[in-house]
């Protein structure tokens, strides 16, 4: 076996089969369970805002999970265990791991700018996936911040009596529910470009399920 | 001695060239792992027996769920926490109608007939007469209606604290559970807590005026700490109980507890 190695070797520049860990275990692992929770909260979601719209449209049943608005209430409410769980261990293992420095930070205007220039000229290089681009620096902060104000919200309408002061702060239940929405759909815009992002660039897919 | 062999086996083929083939034909060992991690990942979806198909398994692990989140809420639920009052222009005029049934269909009740039955864990279950109801000592609070859907509106609600008429009766509040029934078939079950919870009121007008029908009368049970489900109109009886009795929309999968 090693000698065939060998031969193929000098017909082609070698390639090194143990490269290092873009992804760990437990990005990988936290970062499917969030992407299970997240298709369960938003698809639930929907199917409780199709009960009291905020805006003059519905989202079709067929995206909808629960079939009815005590269905959708039941998986969006177990959703959320899920989700809460997986986020704090996320973001503590993120902070303390050092991760989040070490990746997001730091993040510039001129850096994003000029990133995002290079990406639509098709100029960003995705050699190295370990260092991210300003680009994506900016978007996974970004969602991060997203993520918390998310819960928040959410949390501001499911307990508007007891979490009062937080209510306050999204400008009352009404503005929550709106701050919640907002907020849904931001992820839904990060999910369409992160997917097509991925799916461009499949070696960061690849890297997100077996680590390399 | 390998190479030996393999110039016996394939004679006069260039080893470099077949080599060169093979791998090519071969997927590179990394996309091998890939492809091993997407297969251990599906059979893990399969060992843990979580198919979402399965609408009966699935309905099961969400009404377990569903009671968990009854108790964390039971927990979260501290008596002393008052709901957000409002002023009198923030009131909606109309207050909006809401029921399972349409606005014309709601129960007419004629209020010299109607009595408020009493029964379960209290001393005196002598029945109420609207008139005697409305002797009693009248609070008044102007707070937010939360409907499950998702809208709300602030109503002004005059009438009597429950947990005074509980006293009044002689019921055992260490009970459980005040349920209610209701003209129009409808019913609820009130945690405790809640029934003693300072804004849980028997509420006999709105905005000052005597209920109108829409709204429920000759009484409804005002509950500013949980959801508009749990509170109920053209209500024709409190039982005190340590059974859970359920209602008409905690048995379809309404979340029992809803509080807010």
């Amino acid at each position: 076996m090693s000698s065939i190695i060998a031969d193929a070797d000098r017909t082609a520049p070698p390639k090194r089969i143990t490269s290092k860990v873009i992804q760990p275990a437990w990005v990988r692992v936290l970062h499917w369970i969030n992407a299970i929770a997240m298709v369960i909260m938003i698809m639930s979601g929907w199917q409780i805002y199709n009960a009291s719209p905020l805006f003059g449209f519905v989202f079709p049943p067929s995206v909808t999970l629960g079939g009815w608005l005590g269905g959708g209430i039941m998986w969006h409410l177990a959703g959320m265990w899920l989700l809460v769980i997986n986020g704090l261990l996320y973001v503590t293992l993120g902070i303390v791991t050092g991760r989040f420095r070490r990746k997001l930070l730091p993040i510039s205007a001129s850096g994003v700018i000029g990133d995002t220039k290079a990406a639509l000229t098709g100029k960003l290089s995705h050699a190295d996936l370990s260092t991210y681009n300003q680009v994506q620096k900016l978007l996974y902060a970004g969602i991060l911040i997203v993520g918390v104000l998310i819960v928040l919200s959410g949390l501001a309408i499911w307990k508007p009596v007891q979490f009062q002061y937080l209510t306050a702060i999204f400008g009352g239940y009404d503005a929550a529910r709106y701050v919640h929405f907002v907020m849904m759909a931001s992820i839904v815009g990060f999910l369409v470009i992160h997917v097509a992002l991925a799916l461009i660039v499949p070696k960061s897919l690849r890297a997100m399920i077996i680590g390399r | 001695m390998l190479k030996k062999m393999r110039s016996l086996i394939i004679p006069g083929v260039d080893k470099q060239l077949l080599v060169k083939d093979a791998t090519k034909l071969m997927p590179d060992l990394s996309r091998r792992r890939f492809i091993a991690s997407g297969a251990s990942f599906g059979a893990l979806t399969l060992l843990t027996g979580c198919n979402v198909s399965d609408s009966l398994s699935a309905d099961n692990l969400l009404t377990h769920i569903s009671k968990f989140n009854d108790m964390v809420q039971a927990k979260i639920f501290n008596p002393n926490v008052l709901a957000p009052t409002y002023s009198e222009k923030d009131v909606r005029r109309p207050f909006p109608f809401n029921g399972f049934y349409s606005e014309d269909e709601a129960p007419q009740i004629d209020g010299n007939d109607w009595k408020l039955e009493v029964s379960g864990l209290v001393d005196n279950t002598k029945s109420w007469t609207l008139a005697e109801l409305h002797k009693l000592p009248e609070v008044s609070q102007i707070t937010r209606h939360i409907c499950v859907e998702g809208w709300s509106a602030i109503g002004s609600w005059q009438g009597t604290p429950l947990r005074d008429f509980l006293k009044l009766i002689g019921a055992d509040t260490n009970a459980k559970w005040v349920y209610f029934r209701c003209a129009e078939d409808y019913s609820s079950s009130l945690d405790m807590p809640t029934a003693l919870h300072a804004q849980t009121q028997m509420t006999f007008k709105f905005d000052n005026q005597i209920l109108p029908q829409s709204l429920g009368f000759p009484m409804k049970i005002r509950v500013p700490t949980k959801l508009g489900f749990k509170n109920p109109k053209y209500v024709t009886s409190l039982e005190v109980t340590n059974d859970y009795k359920g209602g008409y929309w905690e048995d379809q999968g309404y979340n029992d507890f809803s509080g807010s």
